[in-house]
């Protein structure tokens, strides 16, 4: 049995006669020496991950103006930080989006920016108090005119993470990427062999306090992150670092066409190699860590599991979903993340990076729990009218004006023979066919892409559905794809006034 | 070369691209094609030597028409080399070299745009797609 505590291990950095490896190249030394003697033998395994980190952020001190402000509100390159604390201290969300250019620019950006040397925009209001007299502030602020600038993230280095892909007919734009449609493609993100959680799964080396590698510069672990779900092997991590030592080769802005703003955030953390439990665990490769490859096609909190792969699987470009071969691609970029292991690997080698033992371990059996609700759901089925007229395909348009006409709907479902939804017309479509002199039939100028709903969706989903094809009614199903009613955006945006 | 066919509202349920192809008798083999109710999109190959004469007839019929004859640019600056947009190109013009950096292969192009949108660090750009 080999036992190492951390003092020994730190008096080998010291001394400059410690051996430090990455996790990958810990794969073949655990294979050839077996965990005893590589336990022996390794001292130290670095690990590295570089990927999308939505909740990332920044606490600001600004220093004090003359005459001193108390913010109420701050933007930052015109994107809003949290300042309901003292006076000019703030927090920056990588997530948050600028107020003017939307997903084009965010806290991420103001983060980057920051880091390359740039000043920003400050502008902040204020009640005005008898202590704190001014009212508005407006200055220009680069990362050496700040107090503290410290990178707080409350959720970083998930253990592993879900894949997507999309089974449904639409692309969809999501926090991980372009799905495209019919299981067109996979994406996922995580370091797989070097991902620092995997590499220590029972948590006994990473810890609150553990130092490790932070956007290029030495961060310490706070503690668990927010929705840590060891039980599951979903672990997260609170990381704070000095935003004024890092560098944009690991701390990068991102646009997610259609989702929003993250931040690229490179983290490293290094494993003590104390046993041989130890030395095993960090011989973890991408084939031994699985994930679950979830539809994003269903807008669902409970998204359907498809099937399962492994790192290993995922990072050969292809995997098979369905008896289909479906390209995949990572979000995550491994090549960093190995960049990260072996930087952090050469600075403990030179002993510019000390070891150390949390001194509070994480929680080993915890889960994330949904969110309990207590709004009420309301389903498409309570807000349909089923009061809903169609017309046959073979109508004239003639008759269809005239049931719209008399019926005052605006957009009369078209059914052929056997009662099955082929088209919809509106108001609108008549009176084009009609400005067009075409009078022929119905079936000739209907609209034959029909977007639909069924009776147990929530309407929340529904409304989203209206608004991305930019309709205003939908003919509700059965699961025959009988209709059974229509919900227009006028009922929803009843509802919704009803709720408010 | 490439071409880019946009077809807007207005017109989009008139034959057009049929129209413009028997009366040029100019083959166009189309690539990738999208319509829906606001708009068409084709991408299509066509001879250069052709290219005037059908742009001509596309053009008289109301659509817009793009050369498209630069391919997709990557900016490394930007580039994280995550791989991103490998799966979502449609001719494979991305993949992973040995040592995980992003291999592209721009030959490939048919400059669908697709990529550009995936992209999340904006490392990629279609930029000499103006309208012919
Ligand atoms: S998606 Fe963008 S950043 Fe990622 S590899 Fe492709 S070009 Fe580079
Ligand atoms: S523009 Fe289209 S074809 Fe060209 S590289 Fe991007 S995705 Fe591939």
């Amino acid at each position: 049995m080999v036992k190492k505590t951390i003092h020994e291990i730190n008096a080998k950095i010291r001394d400059g006669s410690v051996n430090v490896v990455t996790a990958e190249e810990m794969v073949d030394i655990v294979a050839e020496l077996g965990p005893e003697d590589a336990s022996r033998e390794v001292d130290v395994v670095t690990t590295g991950t570089f990927g999308a980190m939505c909740s990332s952020g920044v606490w600001f001190n600004f220093g004090h103006s003359e005459p001193p402000i108390k913010m109420q509100k701050v933007w930052m390159n015109d994107v809003e930080a949290y300042t309901g604390v003292a006076a000019v201290d703030a927090f920056l969300g990588a997530a948050q989006l600028s107020e003017s250019m939307g997903m084009e620019y965010g806290g991420a950006h103001v983060i980057e920016d920051l880091i390359r040397g740039k000043s920003v925009e400050l502008h902040a209001v204020s009640h005005g108090t008898d202590c704190y007299p001014r009212k508005v502030l407006d200055t220009s602020l680069a990362l050496a005119d700040m107090n503290q600038a410290i990178m707080v993230n409350p959720r970083n280095a998930y253990q592993k993470y879900n894949a997507a892909t999309n089974g449904s007919r639409q692309t969809v734009q999501t926090y991980m990427g372009s799905l495209l449609p019919n299981f067109g493609n996979v994406t996922y993100s995580g370091a797989g062999v070097l991902s620092p959680l995997s590499n220590d799964p029972d948590y006994r080396t990473i810890g609150t306090g553990s130092r490790i590698f932070l956007g290029g510069a030495q961060g310490y672990i706070v503690g668990q992150g927010t929705q840590h779900a060891s039980a599951d092997q979903f672990g997260t991590l609170m990381v704070q670092g000095d935003l004024k030592k890092m560098s944009t080769d690991y701390i990068r802005a991102a646009n997610f066409t259609g989702y929003g703003i993250s931040l690229y955030v490179g983290i490293g953390i290094p494993i003590p190699v104390l046993d041989e439990e130890i030395a095993q665990a960090t011989a973890v490769t991408d084939a031994d860590i699985t994930i679950n490859i979830l539809d994003y096609g269903v807008p669902s909190r409970d998204r359907p599991v498809l099937c399962q792969a492994s790192y290993a699987e995922l990072r050969s470009g292809c995997i098979e979903i369905n008896g289909k071969d479906v390209a995949t691609s990572s979000l995550s970029s491994f090549k960093t993340a190995r960049r990260i292991a072996a930087e952090l690997r050469d600075w403990i080698s030179r002993g510019e990076f000390f070891v150390s033992m949390p001194v509070e371990n994480l929680p080993a059996d915890s889960s994330a729990k949904a969110m309990k609700e207590t709004g009420g759901v309301s389903l498409v089925s309570e807000i349909m009218s089923t009061n809903v007229v169609t017309i046959d395909k073979d109508a004239s348009v003639y008759k269809a004006a005239k049931i719209i006409m008399e019926a005052e709907f605006n957009h009369l479902p078209v059914v052929s023979g056997d009662n099955l939804v082929v088209g919809i017309v509106t108001a609108w479509d008549i009176s084009k066919a009609v400005s067009q002199g075409k009078f022929d039939l119905v079936e000739d100028m209907m609209t034959r892409k029909v977007i639909t709903a069924k009776a147990d969706e929530r309407v929340d989903v529904v409304a989203r559905r209206l608004d991305r094809h930019g309709v205003s009614a939908l003919p509700v199903l059965n699961n025959e794809d009988h209709i059974i009613g229509i919900v227009t955006s006028d009922d929803i945006s009843k509802l919704f006034a009803r709720r408010h | 070369m490439k071409v880019k066919i946009n077809i807007s509202s207005e017109i989009v349920t008139k034959p057009i691209l049929a129209e413009s192809i028997v009366e040029t008798g100019v083959l166009l083999n189309v690539s990738q094609a999208h319509f829906d109710r606001s708009h068409g999109e084709v991408v299509a190959d066509v001879l250069e030597e052709h290219f005037e004469k059908i742009r001509h007839a596309l053009v008289s019929r109301g659509a817009v028409v793009t050369r498209l004859d630069t391919p997709i640019e990557l900016n490394e600056d930007e580039c994280v080399d995550c791989g991103a947009c490998i799966s979502v190109c449609p001719t494979k013009v991305f993949s992973m070299d040995k040592d995980y950096s992003l291999l592209v292969d721009t030959s490939k192009c048919i400059q669908c745009g697709t990529c550009v949108e995936m992209c999340p660090h904006n490392a990629l750009a279609l930029i000499n797609n103006k309208h012919a």
